[in-house]
């Protein structure tokens, strides 16, 4: 592996964040793996043991009972499918409210940008909960945001926003927004203004220079913000529970009741697992991708 | 000072402040046609602001800026037919060397083929063949800045600004650089705007030399005038090294003026000092005279030798000539080892025609 030998110390060092890694990331994906191909029982854990002794003889009691449900079932199908289009509508939110937030950042007086940065994440002094209830508030029918409307006369009957996909949308993108912005705007302060100059200078008109200059530049900000809104959202399991409609089934939903009120956890263990590859396989993709475009475009 | 039809580019009464600091205050200037004009100041003295405001990166409070008659002052920068060679390149990292080049050309629509030939063409003019695939993180720093320099030149400016040009290159690439400019220059026929702080390369590139002090044009002309002939104390000293002689002026009028110190030394100088009772005058080191006996010029006077320090081709000597007056003068040095060499504490003269000493005003 290492062509230097390691000190005891720094192997004592690199010791803690790996036995960290160990103990909370590696052993419970493999206890997830395991759990997904045990069978069920009427017990206390619900589960049956892999193996069992049984007169001397021993017996392997694995199912893949889990996988056909969730590959067959269409209300498994559906909650995977609705889980990552919302969280990719969310993601392009974000974006799309994220880029220009954090372009203004990087772009104000140096001397106000960690002013503005700290308003940014200023809201998770909150409790996440808090913020969640308020915007219900905002949102219901007798709330200000129907108010505000009937008063202006732009509309005639309050807007049903509360218990829509348009509400788990609008908090949803309200929650992750800082993610997105903070590693956007870690890139785009560190873009040097002289670029932008030069490129207007060269006859570049402002979108031109947008799209050939500072949008190529803050693609290694876009994609870190992407996945840290997109990852997180497709398990999002709280906003649309609170503030979704009822009858809208989401993957943490669905994984939420099939572990505690079915009591099924092989299931569970599935759905965790089919989420886990589903969000990790892109990633990687991305990743190569990207490693390769750095070297490979002219 | 060339006027008129002559002038590809006339600065008119500009003026700019950032929040209550005038960086530029009243600058008008007339750029000739085809020429390189230098602006040189130390930092600080709006030079850099003045170039920004003729590329159009920064907008004027007030005045105006002509391009071959045209008024360009509301122009935006990315309409004008001026180009900048920033003092950091800034080249796009993500792109080639050619295509950096080819930048200005697809933003204006250029077709490919005719695309094409104007980078090949801008590659061998900065002497760049075979290096269009690399990324600019793959160029030394000298290769960097002919990229900048050819990304400009592609788009065939009227104008070439170019902030501090020689700033990042060690010093013993300048004055290659210098002559390479200079030699493109004249191959692109185009107007040069060089901003910078180094006295000597102002004078070694440009054709025309504009001093900037406080947000202000403080003297314009060819190198030569402006080092012989400098209108003030600050432009004197700013360029090269100057002794200053300030005094009571007397007999001032068209037989030159008489000035005479609080030391008691009396100078004939040529200038006018006008009716002013007191005045300033300075005299270039290479011009005094330094002999063992009377000079025999119109100004003469006693001292000893009080440092020496030879230079190769000149010796640079500080006379004493009064108490607390010392005089620095440069010596060619013409004989062959002579066995008549000066030595620190050698009584000498030191002396000058009226035609050298120059009247300078605050």
């Amino acid at each position: 592996m290492s062509h230097q030998r390691l000190s005891a110390v720094d192997r004592l060092i690199l010791a803690v964040p790996l036995g960290w890694l160990l103990v909370f990331l590696a052993l419970p994906v493999v206890a997830v793996v395991a759990l997904s191909f045990h069978e069920i029982a009427d017990s206390i854990p619900p589960v049956r043991a892999l193996i069992s002794v049984d007169s001397g003889r021993f017996a392997l009691h694995a199912s893949l009972r889990g996988l056909r449900i969730v590959t067959s079932d269409g209300l498994y199908l559906g909650a995977f499918k609705s889980a990552v289009v919302n969280a990719a509508l969310t993601t392009i939110g974000c974006a799309l409210i994220g880029f220009p937030l954090a372009y203004a950042i990087a772009r104000a007086p140096a001397s106000r940008r960690n002013l503005y940065v700290l308003l940014m994440i200023l809201p998770f002094w909150t409790s996440f909960l808090m913020r969640a209830y308020a915007w219900m508030g905002l949102i219901r029918d007798s709330g200000p945001l129907n108010s505000l409307l009937l008063a202006a006369g732009l509309i005639k009957e309050p807007l049903a926003v509360l218990y829509t996909p348009a509400a788990v949308l609008l908090v949803m993108v309200y929650s992750y927004l800082p993610f997105f912005v903070l590693p956007m705007y870690a890139v785009l302060e560190k873009l040097p203004s002289d670029l932008l100059a030069a490129a207007a200078d060269l006859g570049g008109r402002p979108f031109y220079v947008f799209r050939t200059v500072t949008l190529p530049l803050s693609l290694p900000g876009l994609i870190s913000g992407a996945v840290l809104v997109f990852v997180p959202a497709v398990g999002e399991y709280v906003i649309p529970e609170l503030v979704g409609n009822s009858n809208s089934v989401m993957i943490g939903g669905i994984l939420w009741e099939e572990f505690f009120q079915n009591r099924d956890w092989p299931l569970a263990a599935t759905i965790a697992l089919v989420t886990f590859v589903m969000l990790v396989a892109p990633a990687l993709v991305l990743r190569r991708w990207f490693s390769q475009a750095g070297t490979a475009r002219i | 000072m060339p006027h008129g039809d002559q002038a590809i580019l006339q600065v008119r009464g500009l003026n700019k402040a950032y929040g209550s600091t005038p960086v530029l205050n009243d600058v008008s200037l007339d750029v000739p046609r085809g020429s390189i004009v230098a602006l040189l100041g130390a930092s600080g003295s709006g030079k850099t602001t003045l170039l920004q405001t003729i590329a159009g990166l920064v907008e004027p409070d007030s005045g105006s800026l002509l391009l071959d008659g045209q008024d360009i002052t509301t122009v935006p920068a990315f309409k004008r037919p001026v180009n900048m060679m920033f003092q950091s390149y800034a080249l796009f990292p993500h792109l080639s060397v050619a295509a950096n080049i080819a930048y200005g050309l697809r933003a204006r629509s250029t077709p490919r083929l005719e695309r094409e030939r104007l980078v090949d063409w801008a590659l061998e003019l900065v002497r760049l063949q075979g290096l269009g695939a690399r990324k600019p993180d793959q160029l030394s720093g000298g290769q960097r800045q002919r990229v900048a320099l050819a990304r400009c030149l592609v788009m065939k400016p009227t104008i070439l600004l170019l902030d501090e040009p020689m700033a990042a290159l060690d010093r013993g690439l300048r004055a290659a650089v210098q002559r390479e400019l200079k030699s493109i220059q004249r191959k692109v026929s185009a107007t040069f705007i060089v901003v910078t702080h180094d006295q000597d390369e102002a004078m070694a590139m440009a054709d025309y030399i504009a001093v900037m002090d406080n947000g202000r044009i403080v003297q314009f002309g060819p190198p030569r005038e402006v080092y012989e002939t400098p209108q003030t104390r600050f432009v004197a000293s700013f360029l090269g090294v100057i002794n200053i002689f300030d005094g009571a002026a007397t007999g001032s009028g068209s037989s030159g003026l008489t000035l005479t110190t609080s030391d008691g030394i009396r100078l004939t100088a040529a200038g006018s000092a006008g009716n002013a009772a007191t005045a300033c005058v300075g005299v270039r080191p290479e011009k005094l005279v330094v002999t063992r006996a009377a000079t025999g010029l119109a100004n003469d006077l006693a001292g000893t030798i009080e440092e020496l320090s030879y230079g190769g081709n000149v010796t640079h000597a500080v006379v004493r000539v009064a108490a607390d007056r010392r005089l620095a003068t440069i010596i060619l040095n013409k004989a062959q080892l002579s066995t008549d060499l000066l030595a620190v504490g050698d009584a000498v003269h030191v002396g000058c025609a009226p035609e050298s000493l120059v009247v300078l005003h605050e």
